[in-house]
């Protein structure tokens, strides 16, 4: 609980630019994580919760999200995984990432999801979870709207 | 992305529809990872079965309509013709011949039936596990290969010096149509250099030392290169399948370097070849005993279920856990399941391995593990595994708890029925 007793401002908005890997645009809310992610065997992909043990998102899910993370990890069921969430609607909405491997780019790809990486600030330490954020792939804009935080007391 | 003549015809649908849908996935991918080009591979390993329950319904669709999806990401159903490059099946969820004892469903077992019907027919070689590298696929040093499954991509590139990224079920679905895959990561030579010295002050010689060495290496040293020097002593195929499954399941570790023993470091100024050199990462006595510690989550030292064979066993695994159970029987409230290659199975039944495991209450399986498969012994709690990359992936997977020792400890625990394994 934030001690912040401001009165209610204009959101704060942050804009990144960074390199398309998947394309296409979509916003939601953000959810983020500083562990990297396995497919297979990390996520359900019926519902889109990491199941992975010792995770800090375990037990959440990434569905109709923007998926906030360092990169990927684990077996090469990766991109199955991502797909068949899709395929069950269980998918993040977007994808933003920093470190490149075949597994993140194929699994972006297979997820039908806009995907950006190289933002020009790591959007770990920019974005937070409950963010709004628009992921713009085509023109490679990331739209970051800050959570308002406390003052609701 | 550049491409040539040829591989424009086929994207272009020149060569048919597959191709056309097989070029649009390449190009996509190879895209997104910024790569250049597409570079020929006569070697695919990829997961083309249809044996899991969310297949179901678009396998009612057909094969084709399965192929397309799954291995093409194409909504659009295509006819899927020969394969092109040479193409063989890795591990699938069902054993073809103990799905009952798997606790699989028949109309399940008769669909992964069906579907090597059609893939066998289209010239996918059904290896059936997840060690190609035991059972004929072994590719030369410099070869350009699109295969799945990391304990293999990892063994690929490190112990036999082929190129390989960790690639997936889409991109091999394509390469196998188009022999072709993006010119990335480990198949250009610059990128597959050592980065982190690994200084190894702990002798590691048994197998479930290098499993230990390997599923710490993963957590530090994640995606990137260890060059292993210090206290290593020479290992075979067995050790170095078991430390890189681990090192890929705790990280992503695709490559290292043994100096004296893989084809790309005749010493350790070779592995590094130039790269400016990370800091060291240390392996003693302390490391040794956290990725132990965070390999065994359970607690309750009743085991109702021992797994072996994860990467699927040599014969010569098969052998040891046949001789230490000669004689003997399995605890009646626990199970023993021994996974080895179709191929070798052959080999393990002629020899009579089968058999004395089959008399002491065990089931030599082929084809499956648990974790890919999800299925193990009905009301299994707690699991005891000498594979690091089962005990890292049952729980998260199933919610069993794990105990991960050497196989001895896995075989005591069988008889027993209690886990009394610890770290030596």
């Amino acid at each position: 609980m934030s001690a912040d007793t401001l009165a209610p401002a204009a959101p704060v908005k942050i804009v990144l630019r960074g390199r398309k890997v998947v394309g296409g645009c979509a916003e939601g809310e953000a959810i983020v994580t500083r562990d990297t992610i396995s497919g297979w065997g990390g996520i359900n992909e019926r519902d889109g919760t990491v199941i992975e043990r010792r995770h800090e998102l375990r037990g959440q899910s990434f569905k109709d999200k923007i998926l906030v993370f360092p990169g990927a990890k684990g077996s090469s069921g990766w991109s199955a995984y991502f797909h068949m969430a899709r395929l069950n609607g269980a998918a993040p909405r977007a994808m933003i990432f920093n470190k490149m491997t075949t597994k993140i780019a194929l699994g972006a790809v297979v997820a039908h999801a806009p995907a950006m990486t190289e933002l020009e600030q790591d959007p770990l330490t920019i974005i937070e979870t409950g963010d709004w954020v628009k992921v713009d792939a085509d023109n490679g804009v990331v739209e970051i709207t800050k959570r308002q935080h406390g003052g609701s007391s | 992305m550049k491409l040539t003549d040829h591989e424009k015809s086929m994207l272009d649908g020149a060569q048919g529809r597959a191709k056309a849908r097989a070029m649009d996935l390449l190009v996509r991918y190879g895209e997104a990872l910024g790569a250049e080009h597409l570079v020929e591979t006569n070697n695919v390993a990829g997961a083309f079965n249809a044996s899991t329950p969310s297949v179901r319904e678009l396998a009612r669709k057909g094969f084709d309509a399965v192929y397309s999806e799954l291995n093409l990401d194409s909504s659009e159903v295509v006819e899927v013709p020969r394969m092109v490059a040479n193409t063989c099946q890795l591990v699938t969820g069902i054993d073809n011949e103990q799905w009952r004892v798997q606790g699989i469903p028949e109309d399940l077992a008769e669909q992964q039936k069906r579907g090597e019907e059609f893939f066998g027919s289209r010239g996918i070689n059904m290896f059936a596990t997840c060690t190609p590298y035991q059972v004929g696929n072994v590719p030369v040093k410099g070869e350009h290969c699109a295969w799945m499954e990391s304990s293999a991509v990892v063994y690929c590139n490190s112990v036999l010096g082929a190129r390989t990224n960790t690639e997936g079920k889409e991109s091999t679905g394509a390469a196998a149509l188009t022999g072709r895959i993006p010119y990335w990561g480990y198949h250009i030579p610059d990128n597959r250099y050592g980065t982190h010295p690994v200084d190894i002050a702990v002798d590691v010689d048994d197998i479930m030392d290098w499993g230990l060495l390997g599923y710490y290496l993963g957590e530090i040293i994640d995606d990137e290169i260890p060059v292993l020097t210090g206290r290593w002593h020479q290992p075979d195929l067995v050790k170095l399948k078991h430390f890189g499954a681990a090192a890929a399941s705790s990280g992503g570790v695709e490559m290292y370097h043994l100096p004296g023993v893989t084809p790309e470091a005749r010493s350790a100024e070779e592995a590094f070849g130039g790269n400016r050199v990370k800091a060291t990462v240390r392996y003693g006595e302390a490391e040794r005993r956290i990725a132990y510690e965070n390999l065994n989550c359970a607690t309750d030292r009743g085991v109702d279920f021992v797994m072996l064979g994860c990467p699927h066993n040599s014969i010569d695994q098969v052998w040891l856990i046949a001789s230490l159970l000669d004689g003997r029987k399995i605890n009646a409230s626990t199970q023993l399941w021994v996974h080895t290659p179709r191929a070798l199975r052959e080999v393990a039944d002629r020899n009579g391995y089968t058999r004395m495991i089959t008399a002491a209450g065990g089931f030599v399986m082929s084809d499956t593990c648990p974790a890919i498969s999800r299925h193990m012994p009905k009301g299994t709690r707690v699991v005891a595994t000498d594979s690091a990359k089962q005990a890292h992936y049952l729980p998260a997977i199933t919610g069993v708890s794990a105990w991960f020792g050497s196989v001895r400890d896995c075989v005591e625990a069988a008889i027993t029925g209690r886990w009394s394994g610890g770290l030596p």
